[in-house]
């Protein structure tokens, strides 16, 4: 199969099978224990996948404000979107 | 054994999933690749990693068009919403007025979104127009070409007569479905108009309203054919919005990379403010009823 009209990447194609990973994880994780509703730091209750979307989705306003504000190289980045993630999964 | 029927539901769910991997997903994944490569034609395409996103970022005119859009999609749901609530409230609940309004309202919905922008250009053209010949002829020099503030106010006007009946289809589906005893409730409690509005019907309408408002939301934010067909982002870049920036730097300019780049940051926008507005509302009267 060409894929040459999606214009692969090596970082690009580490990024999704990344996010893919993590969604096939997050499946497995549920049917093995199914998630309960809670309210953590964050001022609503969320679900083990509802925290997963807001980690990802502050990871990406995270890159932007990096990209945006620094000059610094993007991969420097990378510990504070794992430990945003985390703290959001695990305390949100 | 329970778990096993509610799993089988996933299978029904493969073919959405499907159209939507082959129509969203996979798109989506082909525009991440072009925002960050410099892309000369098929097979031409060099890495750049994130010089489009540090350069959409700092461009001063996508800001400009990223304001105008919020003002724009700020005003549309300000005046769209409690307009469409209002229309539906007004609107009759049983008899032949039904199937009329109905039908008179729906009206603007079914006409194609670059028609809508060539009837408001005639309807508003100072010579022939009807609106634009009355309010010239009231002594108002009215010109949505030359002037940035009337073709604001004609954009205004031309959304919200399109878009303005499906808040109020919406809410009047709302409205209907609320059962006749939570009115008889109100009246032997001897409620007030207001007290029955805000305490049953608002409440009862969340669902709907809550549809409607991130619709109306991520569409007006969207918008391209009614402007561009209307004044082609003019007079000047005030009526530019993020979309026909967009395509003018993709399309004109034939600039994918910044294009793209753009497109996820445009993407982002719209994914944080459709999650907040869903929530707001999915919680709006939740600390009343405990």
């Amino acid at each position: 199969m060409d894929l040459e009209w999606m214009a692969w990447t090596p970082p690009t194609a580490i990024f999704f099978i990344t996010i893919a990973l993590i969604l096939l994880a997050m499946g497995i994780w549920e049917i093995i224990s199914p998630t309960i509703e809670r309210r953590g730091i964050l001022p609503l209750s969320t679900t083990r996948g509802d925290r997963l979307f807001i980690g990802l989705l502050g990871s990406g306003y995270i890159a932007i404000a990096w990209m945006g504000l620094t000059d610094w190289n993007l991969y420097l980045s990378l510990p504070v979107y794992v430990s945003f993630i985390g703290l959001v999964m695990r305390f949100g | 054994m329970n778990k096993w029927e509610d799993n089988k539901a996933w299978f029904l769910v493969l073919p959405v999933f499907i159209v939507v991997a082959f129509s969203a997903i996979i798109p989506l994944m082909t525009v991440v690749n072009y925002s960050v490569q410099d892309i000369f034609g098929p097979g031409q395409r060099y890495f750049v990693g994130v010089e489009w996103f540090k350069e959409v970022l700092n461009d001063s005119r996508l800001h400009d068009a990223l304001w105008r859009q919020f003002l724009f999609s700020g005003l549309v749901l300000l005046i769209e919403m409690p307009l469409g609530i209002g229309i539906a409230l007004l609107m009759p609940k049983k008899g032949w007025g039904v199937s009329a309004s109905l039908v008179t309202i729906a009206l603007p919905l079914l006409i194609p979104w670059n028609v809508i922008g060539t009837i408001w250009i005639i309807f508003t053209r100072p010579d022939i127009g009807l609106f634009g010949a009355a309010i010239n002829s009231a002594g108002i020099a009215f010109d949505h070409t030359a002037s940035p503030l009337h073709a604001w106010i004609t954009l205004m006007f031309m959304e919200v007569w399109h878009w303005t009946p499906l808040v109020a289809l919406l809410a009047y589906a709302g409205l209907m479905a609320i059962p006749e005893a939570y009115y008889q409730a109100a009246r032997i409690d001897g409620a007030s108009a207001w007290a029955t509005f805000r305490y049953i019907q608002l409440p009862k309408m969340r669902g709907v309203l809550t549809i409607a408002l991130l619709l109306r939301f991520m569409d007006s934010f969207l918008i391209y054919a009614e402007p561009f067909v209307l004044t082609g982002g003019g007079p000047g870049n005030s009526t530019t919005f993020l979309s026909i920036y967009l395509v003018k730097v993709a399309v004109g300019q034939f600039d994918l990379g910044p294009a793209a780049a753009f497109s996820l940051i445009y993407f982002l926008i719209v994914l944080l403010f459709s999650w907040l507005f869903y929530q707001a509302l999915q919680n709006v009267g939740k600390g009343e009823e405990r």
